[in-house]
């Protein structure tokens, strides 16, 4: 698959840090790609660089096979910043137009795409309303609504299901597989991890301006797993020890153990069935994202750059 | 350009199309003028008449008192303290002066005026007046033993009429009404500078609270959202000003209608601004409609739509960068306001100078000076061009004018796009500063 997105050595450096510093990454056209990171660790910079908000100190951005453009390029990204909201007094419908007649869309294909929308979403009779009627889920929706609703190739969601009930996130995230499905890509920026694993293809993680971890969510866990396995016994061996795993935790007759240095998960199956007990189970314990990142940025000064950020 | 005008448009109808426009644009008018129109029409109908019973017993003014308008004076005779004092309670009289026969003034009495109520300041001021004018005269007559006619030869001055060099004779009307439409016009500036400014301040700082910003900057640059939305709220205050100026003619002529004797005493009510007042002191209305085809009113007005256009670009970019620059906390705003509003202060200091006169070194300057020509060159071009204001320095000014709104724009410009997006933090002139100069 072709890249949609290269970005080749970004820096941005104000004043007071290096918000973004020496960032490279590669996106797959139709992936869904997630950026991650804690607060401050430059994600909105990156994104902001990304839809051409900001310009880069250094290094550029490869979009669509050509360098970026942002003029002309706009119009095939979606983006739905962290900080969102929309013209309280004006109504919904008039505003969806509006905003995607500014994404450079004719007054009538603006017109025609936001009933489109509008009918998909269940939203038609939203149109007068005005967006202080709205409630908070009601208003995210719509904001999504606006991000996608020309069908760009580029879609940047940050936080995007922040405000949202179970049914209606549900509802946004079969949107977003489709629009992959139908080409787009789509870059998530959470801290949500469980979201990421269940959504994303691809992540990166960036802490204090640089990326620190950078491939696909399996390759990922393979490459923090830490040999741990869950055992699941009919029932409590005679000899539990054994020299080819240490046991970590136990309830009842299942076992969380990690397998020593040097020994494979079948040496831990042998000293069971030799003892001719039954094996109900037998499982691999990969770390949740959430680990990970926790293992990674726990300790670093990310912490305290973010309350200088705010300050 | 395109996604200028689009966001114009919006700027424009979503305000236009709001109750309160309609509501100030027409209503405001009408309610001035329903006023104007109510103090006229009791001035007109009910002059309330203030009748006063003179007891002169010592023969002081030779029963001869001025009245006039509204205030009567009726000499009486045989009347005493209390009888006067009856009348004032059945309302036969409003007030009275009782001079008793032994009165004698170069002994240091003095006469003493009675009423029932207490009488308001213009009355008091107009009987001071007649009385004194009546012993004066009555003082002047007797002393210099002349006759009535006698004496008002000797009074009547001299008129003193005004030409310029080029031999065309000016009309004193004139620099009345220079002086009236300078000042109106002046302060127009003025208002509109502030009106219109905080008007586009608001816009922004309603985008940047609202979190709306980062998704239109997201779609369009910075530069077009700014110049977008100052653009749709000059043509808001465009047609705001057409529409007051049509309903201010309209109507004007229209109470002209209703009460045909408003048109006169019109000009005694607004003899407060001052160029109905030279009006009446030059006594003749012929000399007004002469003074008046003397103002030249197309150009005022071309001259009045480019400063108001060319003053507001100018500053409503800077308002501008101001709400960008501000949080959630409207208290921000004043205090970073204050360098803006100060040189629009100091520019209406100068025009008040510059009516008075309007060739001297401070309103020249102030009238080149991008910040406040739009105010004092209003001022200064009803008293002609160009006997008043060269044509050098109209041209001058216009071009600093347009610079300076080059000027204002590119640097609020660069203030806008890093404001925008910033939150939380209270932001100082000095960081404003920084990022007018930081390069992207």
């Amino acid at each position: 698959m072709a890249s949609i997105l290269q970005l080749h050595n970004l820096k941005k450096y104000y004043a007071s840090q290096k918000a973004v510093d020496d960032i490279s990454f590669d996106i797959e056209q139709g992936s869904i790609f997630g950026l991650l990171g804690p607060n401050g660790a430059g994600k909105t910079t990156l994104l902001r660089m990304i839809t051409g908000i900001f310009y880069p100190d250094n290094g550029n951005i490869t979009f669509d096979g050509r360098a970026f453009d942002p003029e002309n390029d706009i119009i095939k990204i979606g983006y739905m910043p962290e900080e969102r909201g929309l013209y309280k007094k004006m109504k919904i419908g008039e505003q969806a137009v509006y905003l995607a007649q500014l994404k450079g869309l004719s007054k009538t294909a603006a017109l025609e795409k936001v009933r489109f929308w509008f009918k998909r979403l269940e939203m038609e009779t939203w149109w007068h309303k005005k967006v202080e009627d709205l409630s908070k889920g009601m208003s995210q929706k719509l904001q999504f609504l606006i991000t996608v609703l020309h069908e760009p190739k580029l879609i940047i969601l940050d936080e995007p299901f922040s405000g949202l009930d179970p049914v209606n996130a549900n509802l946004i995230k079969d949107e977003i597989y489709g629009l992959a499905q139908r080409g787009s890509t789509i870059i998530f920026s959470t801290h949500r991890m469980e979201q990421v694993e269940e959504i994303c293809d691809h992540i990166v993680l960036v802490n204090l301006g640089k990326k620190i971890l950078d491939g696909t969510v399996a390759d990922v866990k393979q490459q923090f797993k830490e040999n741990k396995f869950s055992i699941k016994l009919a029932g409590i061996p005679a000899s539990v020890e054994d020299k080819a795993y240490e046991i970590i935790d136990q309830r009842a007759n299942e076992f969380i153990m990690k397998i020593n240095e040097g020994y494979k998960s079948n040496d831990v199956l042998q000293h069971f069935i030799g003892q001719d007990i039954t094996i109900e189970s037998f499982n691999e314990i990969l770390p949740t994202l959430n680990d990970i990142f926790i293992h990674l940025v726990e300790g670093t000064k990310s912490v305290t750059r973010a309350f200088e950020k705010q300050s | 350009m395109n996604k200028i005008w689009i966001i114009a448009q919006r700027e424009f109808l979503s305000r236009v199309q709001k109750k309160t426009f309609l509501l100030t644009t027409i209503l405001l008018p009408v309610v001035i003028f329903g006023l104007y129109g109510l103090i006229i029409y009791f001035a007109v109908k009910t002059a309330d008449n203030y009748k006063v019973a003179i007891a002169d017993n010592a023969n002081l003014f030779g029963g001869k008192i001025e009245s006039k308008d509204d205030i009567k004076f009726e000499f009486v005779k045989n009347e005493t303290i209390i009888s006067l004092k009856d009348k004032i309670a059945n309302k036969e009289l409003d007030g009275y002066v009782y001079v008793p026969k032994d009165f004698d003034a170069s002994n240091g009495d003095t006469i003493s005026f009675v009423s029932g109520k207490t009488v308001g300041l213009m009355n008091r001021g107009e009987i001071q007046k007649r009385i004194d004018n009546a012993l004066q005269e009555r003082k002047l007559l007797t002393s210099l033993n002349i006759n009535k006619k006698e004496l008002d030869s000797l009074q009547h001055g001299n008129e003193i009429k005004f030409a310029t060099v080029e031999g065309k004779e000016e009309n004193d009307a004139k620099a009345g009404i220079s002086y009236g439409v300078g000042y109106v016009s002046g302060f127009l500036i003025y208002i509109i500078l502030f009106i219109y400014g905080t008007m586009v301040m608001r816009g922004v700082m309603e985008e940047k609270t609202n979190r709306i910003a980062e998704v239109i900057i997201s779609s369009v640059k910075p530069f077009q959202l700014m110049m977008g939305k100052i653009t749709g709220i000059g043509a808001v205050g465009l047609v705001q000003f057409i529409i007051w100026i049509t309903l201010t003619v309209s109507l004007r002529v229209g109470l002209v209608l209703l009460f045909p004797g408003a048109a006169e005493s019109n000009h005694a009510l607004s003899s407060a601004t001052h160029a109905m007042a030279e009006v009446k002191n030059s006594g003749a209305m012929n000399s007004f409609l002469g003074g008046l085809s003397d103002v030249n009113f197309p150009l005022i007005v071309g001259c009045f739509i480019f400063y108001f256009i060319g003053g507001y670009l100018l500053y409503s970019s800077l308002f501008a960068a101001v709400g960008s620059a501000v949080n959630e906390d409207p208290q921000d705003a004043q205090s970073l306001l204050l360098p803006i509003t100060m040189p629009i202060i100091f520019g209406i200091v100068i025009m008040t100078k510059a009516v008075n006169d309007p060739t001297c070194g401070l309103a020249v300057f102030g009238s080149l000076f991008p910040l406040t020509s739009p105010i004092v060159m209003m001022a200064r071009i009803p008293f002609g061009v160009p006997n008043t204001v060269p044509y050098w320095q109209l041209a001058l000014s216009i071009a600093l004018l347009i610079g300076g709104f080059l000027c204002t724009t590119w640097v609020s410009a660069k203030i806008y796009r890093v404001g925008i997006l910033m939150y939380g933090k209270k932001t100082t002139w000095k960081e404003m500063w920084k990022w007018a100069w930081r390069k992207n």
